[in-house]
């Protein structure tokens, strides 16, 4: 209560601030806007499901975003990236990174956008310590798990998430390590905490542990993974030619782990291995949208957030959450 | 699998669809579309931009405030797909050239509205023109996607519709008890009263004993009255003498808490002599006149006390005729107009304190006054993706592999997005099927007006109705009547229903028909005398229609977890998702059970059922009706 002229002039929200965010505000309230404002966010690896994210947290209003793509503009990237004008003359010569980057400053005057050139896989703990959040897209497993590794090495607590959109089908991770939120409970805000395991623990899990309902794609994705490092190939670079050895592998993993082999369907490895670095819009737009709302929570501490995969696939039209479990908990 | 993709490619590159709304979720999903293949959009939409829409409404810019959506997402889009067709309509769905044929020439109809009658309108004209229709809504983080195919699923409204909150007439003037009552009251009377149309009579006590019969409203502003003497004596009135008045009928606070009478030399004392003269305002150049900022208020999420409440409400009636003269008379609360909210705001919190209602803040006020729908960039992104996967399904004729998704904040069966099978359609549908309605009416007492006011466009949401009861006509709405016509049906308008050239009594049967949306049906009359005024507000009742649902939708308040006011009073906001919050809510209390066994265990809950969809059995209501097969 109390006189109208009495708050502290540094913690309140701009006029410009409360009028722009005005209808989200009143979704996720003003500390959350205000913690919105001070985070830093690096995301490595900018395409179709990633640049869905980038729009989704640049209009939420977060203190800044870095962009992290040296691969310079080629006409696939047109794809499903509404960022790049199909016009040679603008992207031609010039990194992914840099070319979203000037169309999504204009997303939100109020949120700095910047370019990082670099390689992901030479990410060390002095350089995130800049960031609050870090997202990888399409790299190698590799370098994710060397992220990763160095994310909770770090003694600032940054949250960690891969995305990936092959086709028409998608998958995130979440590694918050311990992340302490409020959850609303009839109207009451609670207290919780959650624990997350490692990209390193949650992909190695032997498969004989978990549910006969984890998701198809897990188990997939995870075959994929082990395909391109076997080949020596960089994220998603696989045609149907691939399919074969693809297959073959599936039953090696799925006999070393004592997994019935339908756990994995064949036309789903099909149609994963046939997408190669394509991306469907609309499953971009739905990963990105949940991503969006994942660093949003994350930020926030409101709500709860997932934990520790994320699936999508438009042929059934799920969006599941799957929480594997680390290797040594059975 | 090869195959089929490049079937689904075919389907797209060719198809025609027509968009209806260029808002939160039109954005995205014209961005959807074009970045999908679609090369033939059209797309309708009455709004222009405004600075709220900019957190999420993303093909807008700053520079692009006041101008069409439609045309403005249409430029923004061919920037980066500049080989498409789009054609922008800045025009209301409802107009007369967006007719049945116009509607036959598409493939598919993707709607991204936000409001139920145009909902309905669309409906109509999809099920006419035998297009199917993609309808979508969201809430904060809660949303879905539905399609409709005429005599396949069923259509939009085969389901009950939540209809905007009403409230009765002496909760508002007399016993309010939740703060949306005030702020009904602040906005519908008072603000009415002081600054809209002059003849428009409304339910807020105008007389005072004090001043004798000489004076007849005490609205009225004397010759040469002072605005601070003005202000004062209208604050005197309706929240002091008014109370007081009220307490005079012991009958009504029997069982309730009497309210306290608060008068301005109570709330603010210490100001009494030195208010008056001329304004101390020190900030004469600002744009918008504002009562906050010439008070030095900054922060519109704080909750004011009485006495900051008095002080604003007087700012801003002063501010309303020195600033604003010249629209005193014709404005309508808006709940973009600072002033307005600041006023509304500032009255509803002293009514509220007067009846021991908690007070609330400015944001919070203009949410509940403006109807405002929380809308996050987020949840649109992700509806829009899942529109554009149901129109591909659509367009290539599967209607086996329909769903409708619901987004959901909380996962159910692990699920943030679940699909479920459509329903066939209701066969006591009186949009889809021609089962008739009965209405109860006093058919000696009602006029013909009230009938197709509240009844054939309140209820039925018909645009331009035309009536008849056996072979006559009496009534038709709609340019282009003979003058000899319209006269007749102006006359017809305000006769009683039995006193009609064909009398409408007991056991009539009444046709409604709406030409453009080519919507017929029957309404079986019968006559009653009584109706309760509390619960039969309209006194008439329509039965045989989808009833709507009103409080009952949100009183679970699980899947309304935004933290937000309720909704109440926020018609847009619920009509986002019809019949939609009762299906979440079987869902969610079925998350508490599964929250409860595995409360942050690492263990994955192996849910037994197969891999096939959710199916809402839980739901009574909905298990009786057929799926498809």
């Amino acid at each position: 209560m109390g006189g109208g002229g009495g708050g502290v002039p540094e913690e309140l929200l701009t006029a410009q601030e409360t009028a722009l965010y005005d209808r989200q505000i009143r979704v996720w309230g003003v500390d959350a806007q205000k913690r919105l404002s001070k985070a830093h966010v690096l995301v490595c690896g900018v395409n179709g499901a990633t640049i869905e994210l980038c729009k989704n947290i640049v209009l939420a209003g977060v203190g800044s975003l870095s962009l992290m793509d040296d691969h310079v503009v080629t006409e696939d990237d047109l794809n499903a990236n509404f960022l790049i004008p199909p016009d040679e003359s603008i992207y031609s010569g010039r990194s992914r990174a840099e070319v979203c980057c000037e169309s999504l400053k204009d997303f939100n005057p109020m949120v700095r956008v910047s370019v990082e050139k670099g390689d992901p896989s030479l990410i060390d703990e002095e350089f995130l310590d800049k960031f609050d959040i870090i997202v990888l897209s399409r790299t190698s497993m590799k370098t994710k798990l060397f992220v990763n590794d160095n994310c909770r090495k770090s003694s600032k607590h940054i949250a960690f998430y891969a995305i990936e959109c092959k086709g028409s089908c998608g998958e995130i991770f979440v590694d918050l390590q311990n992340h302490s939120y409020v959850q609303k409970h009839a109207g009451e805000p609670e207290p919780k905490e959650l624990t997350y395991h490692s990209l390193q623990e949650a992909i190695s899990v032997p498969w004989k542990n978990l549910p006969r309902k984890t998701a198809k794609l897990y188990f997939a994705m995870r075959v994929l993974e082990n395909y391109e490092l076997s080949q020596g190939r960089s994220a998603c670079e696989t045609s149907l030619s691939d399919l074969p050895a693809v297959l073959a592998l599936r039953k090696n993993m799925c006999d070393e782990m004592s997994l019935n082999e339908s756990q994995i369907p064949t036309a789903l490895l099909e149609r994963l291995v046939a997408a190669g670095k394509k991306e469907h819009p609309p499953v971009c737009a739905i990963l990105g949208g949940i991503l969006g709302q994942e660093v949003i929570k994350s930020i926030s501490g409101k709500g709860d957030p997932i934990k520790n995969f994320f699936y999508f696939d438009d042929t059934d039209g799920k969006g599941v959450m799957e929480d594997i479990p680390g290797p040594s908990t059975n | 699998m090869a195959s089929s993709a490049t079937a689904s490619e075919e389907a797209v590159k060719a198809a025609k669809v027509l968009m209806v709304g260029a808002g939160g979720i039109g954005c995205e999903l014209l961005k959807t579309l074009a970045l999908s293949g679609f090369r033939d959009i059209h797309i309708i939409d009455l709004d222009t931009i405004e600075v709220s829409n900019l957190n999420r409404q993303f093909l807008f810019r700053k520079c692009h405030v006041g101008q069409s959506k439609a045309h403005v997402a249409r430029d923004a889009v061919l920037k980066f797909r500049p080989n498409i067709n789009i054609t922008s309509y800045h025009a209301n769905v409802k107009d007369a050239q967006f007719n049945v044929e116009f509607f036959k020439q598409f493939n598919v109809v993707l709607n991204g509205l936000d409001n139920l009658d145009a909902r309905r309108h669309v409906n109509r004209l999809c099920l006419a023109a035998e297009v199917p229709l993609v309808e979508s809504g969201t809430t904060g983080f809660l949303g879905q996607v539905t399609v409709h195919v005429k005599g396949k699923t069923e259509c939009y409204e085969c389901q009950p519709k939540p209809v905007p909150k009403s409230y009765p007439v002496c909760t508002i003037t007399s016993t309010p008890s939740k703060f949306v009552h005030c702020i009904v009251w602040a906005k519908d009377l008072l603000f009415a009263k002081l600054f809209g149309d002059k003849n428009q009579d409304n339910d807020l006590n105008v007389h005072s004993s004090e001043s004798g019969s000489s004076k007849s409203n005490v609205f009225e502003r004397n010759k040469d009255e002072d605005l601070d003497q003005y202000a004062r004596r209208i604050y005197d009135h309706v929240f002091g003498y008014n109370i007081e008045l009220a307490l005079e009928n012991e009958e009504t606070w029997k069982n309730r808490r009497r309210p306290n009478p608060v008068y301005i030399r109570d709330a603010l004392p210490e100001e009494d002599s030195r208010q008056n003269g001329s304004s101390h305002d020190c900030s004469n150049e600002q744009e918008e006149p504002s009562a906050m900022v010439s008070l030095g208020f900054r922060n519109p999420q704080e909750i004011w006390n009485l006495a900051d409440n008095s002080r604003v409400l007087l700012k801003a009636l002063r501010l309303f005729f020195e600033k604003r003269e010249k629209e005193i008379g014709n404005l309508i609360f808006d709940k973009d107009d600072q002033l307005a909210v600041e006023f509304v705001t500032a009255a509803a919190n002293i009514r509220a304190s007067s009846f021991g209602i908690p007070l609330h803040s400015l944001f919070e006020a203009k949410g509940v006054a403006g109807n405002i729908v929380h809308a996050v960039a987020t949840t649109n992104a992700i509806i829009a993706g899942l529109i554009v996967i149901e129109a591909i399904k659509v367009l290539q004729g599967d209607y086996k592999k329909y769903r409708m998704t619901y987004c959901l904040e909380h996962p159910s069966r692990k699920m943030l997005l679940m699909p479920v099978e459509p329903f066939e359609p209701n066969k006591s549908c009186y949009v889809c099927s021609e089962t008739p309605l009965l209405l109860d009416v006093n058919t000696k007492t009602t006029k013909l007006r009230e009938v197709i006011d509240k009844i054939i466009k309140g209820k039925l949401g018909m645009n331009l109705p035309l009536v008849m009861i056996g072979h006559t006509l009496v009534f038709e709405d709609g340019d282009g009547l003979e003058e000899d016509e319209a006269a007749n049906y102006a006359l017809n308008l305000e006769k009683v229903l039995a006193e009609l050239p064909a009398p409408v009594i007991n056991g009539t049967k009444l046709t409604v028909e709406d030409f453009q949306q080519e919507l017929s049906c029957s309404i079986n009359i019968k006559h009653r005398e009584e109706f309760d005024e509390e619960k039969e507000p309209d006194g008439m009742v329509l039965s045989g229609w989808s009833a709507p649902v009103e409080k009952q939708v949100t009183s679970n308040g699980g899947a309304s977890s935004s933290g937000a006011p309720d909704t109440d009073g926020n018609p847009e906001d619920i009509s986002t998702k019809p019949g939609m919050k009762r299906k979440l809510d079987e869902i969610l209390d079925s998350k508490e059970n599964f929250d409860a066994s595995s409360t942050s265990s690492a263990q994955v809950v192996d849910d037994d059922d197969d891999d096939d969809m959710v199916m809402l059995d839980e739901d009574p209501k909905l298990a009786k009706k057929k799926r498809l097969q």
